[in-house]
């Protein structure tokens, strides 16, 4: 087992030096730089910025400069940020991205396994048609709309909820992005539960846990469950990395200052190390999610054994 | 009117007594949406005018825009000007404080505009004080910045050496470029003073905290001269860059004051908000620059034509719902002492009628019906409005002049970074926005000498000299005349089609009052107040 995770490990490494290589000559190779604004600068002000950054430097010079900061941790300053570093930035919002992300993925997790079981137990009965119809609309309807739709209705129309901002961090301040970012992935979640619920009912050893007599609570639970889940825990990887990676769309409607917002004004702005720095974080957190999921394979499925 | 506001301050007085002294003493909080996350604290590196709202509630130049956007003192109590226009000498405020309680002294504002031009601190804005004398030596490297013509004389008196007379200068003195730091306090923290715990700053609020993307928080500042005056215990700036969002967060009433909305909501806010909603006519201008290195964009003809084909009013209500106004001058109305900007001699026909004039014009150039094909390509940064404009354009040109229209769209850093660079290309969206109110500012722009900005790469040397006079010309109305006549050359060469001046749209609400439109676009804190 600590075998396989070191190896695992291991083999991240060029992995996130080949995300970071290809992102930063993409980056550079798009058109304008962190100091063209609209109103451009004179030439001799921009020639002073350039040699402070070390722009002027060759590309090559500047990559192997970066990769060789990177390794010890230091992203560098933010180009546009300027009072602050690329890890100050980071360090700051992506607690509130993970806060929010976090929270959306344990609701969804566990209100979509329920409602997926559900709606297994009731195939094709009303329940099931209303829940997976209801989950259709949750997966095709974009966050974009949803969220505005949600804040007219709770925040203008009701004055329930608050219609943005992290405010006091507090459940109520933050209902209205967690169920945006949420919803989608309850619908996915119900839906992947409910194929493999189906299929898990009809397996022989279930047939035989029911012959034996044990109640249907602990059939389902217990035995039909466990298999059940596998689809659902390898889907978790993606979408608990995207979760917590701050979601730019959410996070903009809400106004959440989190990492999401500061990818997408980074790659607007051209602000290259805080960019490189998100995508970094990003690719971490995927691999990292990717072997923890692997490593719960091995525990739901003894048929898999990480030697 | 003034019934109204009678009737207002009898409800304000009757409401005050009714309430007792436990509203009196709650503390008066303003919310501030801001369209955006400022770069930085730092008036060094600042260039949009989001940053401008926050950086001038916490720092005070020597002039600054009162609540109507007039240039009236600021840390300085008075001025004089030598014989010459060449040397401004500046008495400082006896009373001007840091807010850690040590004095403003002409030393700060030494410091702090050598670090301007210092090329080290790489100031984006550095160019802006360039009248001082020196300036430009010690930004590029040439001269020390002890060689600034900028002189601490005693404390409280500071003079200020010009490269030759800058009529304008008051104005660029409210310039946040010209803003003072306290030395002291940035020998202690270095770049760093810019960090809540660390800034000292010598405006009417000092900084509280600082959560990017989320809040700034500024607090009344008591060591301020004019504390008295500031009704406003709090300030906090809400960053939202999502148009949509900071609407919504004005109508959950979670804003009190919140700029920039997108002009298609202006009739649905009317009718929801009224007076509410604020459509100020800005000093800037969004025009279509024409490649004049290049046929057929080189011949006058051509350019005259395809400008007044365009139907600048059917842009201004179609797309912007009236939030711009249609323009036929680059120099934007408003401009004090300039008065209505040259008007081209086609901006008093009917829109018909300029169309015919066009046609007959294109035909003499060679081109339209029977003639060689007219190909335009319209290059835009990307956005939703100029994209509509652009189409809108293309349609025009189409339907009047018969011209093959096609668009190109770059985001904004790569669209301006190719015209900087001298891309070729045959008409281009552009827009200029005033750093100071004068039309200096923008005529300046098109001079042959002007590798930057001068988009068409117009060279009429004519005009260059009327420019070069305006700059040597010490009495104001006669420089504001050579001025005029520059455009009136620039209008009938039509080197660029100014089609709209820009509107700031705000929304502030009715609890807030001392709200004043105004073309710079300064709304200090300090001349509002809020009610509950």
């Amino acid at each position: 087992m600590i075998n396989f995770v070191l190896r695992r490990l291991a083999s991240a490494i060029p992995t996130v030096f080949l995300v970071i290589t290809i992102s930063f000559f993409l980056m550079r190779f798009a058109p304008g730089g962190p100091f063209d604004l609209e109103r451009p600068l004179p030439p001799e002000t921009m020639a002073n910025i350039m040699k402070t950054y070390q722009l002027d430097q060759p590309l090559w010079l500047q990559y192997i400069h970066y990769l060789g900061n990177a390794v010890r941790g230091d992203f560098g300053p933010s180009f546009i940020y300027k009072d602050n570093t690329v890890a100050q930035l980071i360090v700051q919002a992506l607690p509130y991205s993970v806060q929010i992300g976090s929270t959306a993925l344990l609701i969804a997790l566990f209100g979509g396994v329920i409602l997926g079981t559900i709606a297994a137990l009731r195939q094709n009965g009303i329940i099931d048609i209303v829940l997976m119809s209801v989950s259709t609309v949750g997966i095709t309807v974009p966050t974009f709309v949803v969220g505005p739709v949600l804040t007219l209705v709770f925040a203008l129309m009701l004055g329930w909820l608050p219609a943005g901002g992290w405010g006091d961090g507090s459940f109520r301040q933050l209902a209205l992005p967690i169920t945006v970012l949420a919803l989608p992935q309850i619908a996915i979640i119900a839906r992947l539960t409910r194929g493999s619920m189906i299929e898990a009912l009809h397996t022989d050893h279930i047939r035989t846990a029911k012959a034996y007599g044990l109640p249907s609570r602990v059939v389902v639970i217990t035995h039909a469950l466990r298999g059940a889940l596998l689809p659902v825990v390898s889907y978790l990887a993606p979408a608990a990395a995207a979760l917590l990676t701050g979601s730019a769309v959410v996070e903009s409607i809400f106004t959440i200052p989190g990492i999401g917002r500061f990818f997408v004004l980074g790659a607007l702005n051209r602000d290259y190390p805080l960019v490189m720095a998100t995508v970094v974080i990003v690719a971490v957190f995927v691999i990292v999610f990717n072997l923890l999921v692997d490593i719960a394979y091995g525990l739901l499925d003894p048929r898999v054994r990480h030697d | 009117m003034v019934l109204m506001k009678t009737k207002l301050a009898t409800t304000i007085l009757l409401g005050s007594l009714l309430l007792g002294s436990s509203q009196a003493l709650a503390e008066v909080v303003l919310h501030r949406g801001n369209a955006g996350e400022p770069k930085s604290l730092d008036y060094a590196h600042i260039s949009i005018n989001i940053e401008g709202f926050v950086i001038y509630d916490l720092f005070e130049g020597l002039t600054i825009h009162d609540a109507a956007g007039k240039i009236v003192p600021g840390a300085a109590e008075s001025w004089k000007i030598s014989e010459d226009g060449k040397v401004y000498t500046f008495k400082i405020r006896d009373d001007a404080k840091w807010s850690d309680g040590t004095p403003v002294t002409a030393e700060d504002f030494q410091f702090s505009m050598r670090r301007i031009e210092n090329p080290k601190t790489a100031a984006e804005y550095a160019n802006l004080l360039y009248p001082i004398k020196n300036a430009e030596a010690v930004n590029l490297g040439k001269a020390p910045v002890e060689e600034l013509g900028v002189k601490a004389i005693d404390a409280k008196t500071l003079e200020i050496t010009l490269e030759r007379p800058t009529p304008y200068f008051l104005q660029l003195l409210s310039h946040y470029t010209a803003l003072p730091i306290s030395k002291a306090n940035y020998e202690k923290f270095g770049d760093q003073f810019v960090k809540p715990g660390n800034m000292v700053s010598n405006g009417a609020f000092k900084l509280q905290s600082h959560v990017p993307n989320d809040t700034l928080t500024v607090v009344k500042n008591e060591n301020y001269w004019d504390a008295k005056n500031v009704k406003i215990d709090k300030v906090i700036f809400y960053p939202i860059e999502d148009a949509a969002a900071a609407v919504r967060r004005f109508e959950a009433k979670e804003l009190d004051v919140t700029y920039n909305f997108s002009a298609d909501q202006i009739k649905r806010l009317r009718g929801l908000y009224g007076d509410q909603v604020h459509v100020s006519p800005a000093l800037a201008t969004y025009y279509y620059a024409f490649d004049m290195r290049q046929p057929p964009f080189d011949d006058i003809r051509v350019r005259r034509a395809l400008s007044m084909a365009i139907d600048r009013d059917f842009l201004s209500n179609e797309i912007y719902n009236g939030a711009q106004l249609p323009t036929y001058s680059l120099v934007p109305p408003n401009m004090e002492g300039y008065g209505t900007p040259p008007q081209p001699d086609f901006a008093s026909l009917s829109q018909i009628d300029r169309e015919d004039k066009a046609v007959a014009l294109l035909k003499e150039a060679g081109y339209g019906k029977g003639g060689k094909p007219l190909d335009i390509e319209i290059r835009y940064n990307t956005n939703t409005n100029h994209e509509r404009v652009a189409t809108a354009v293309a349609d025009m040109w189409k339907t009047a002049l018969g011209a093959n229209v096609s668009l190109v769209n770059l985001d904004v850093a790569s669209h301006y970074s190719y015209l900087k660079e001298g891309g070729k290309f045959n008409v281009a969206r552009a827009g200029w926005a005033a750093d100071y109110a004068d039309p200096e500012n923008f005529l300046a722009l098109n001079i042959s000498t002007n590798k930057t900005f001068n988009y068409p790469h117009y060279n009429n040397p004519d005009y260059d000299k009327l420019i070069a006079q305006s700059y040597d010309e010490r009495d104001p109305a006669k420089r504001m005349e050579l001025m005029r006549k520059a455009e009136t050359l620039l209008v009938n060469d039509q080197p660029l089609a100014p089609l709209m001046v820009s509107a700031d749209l705000w929304l502030v609400s009715n609890r807030v009052k001392g709200w004043v439109d105004n073309a710079t676009n300064n709304h200090l804190s300090k001349f509002l107040s809020v009610s509950n």
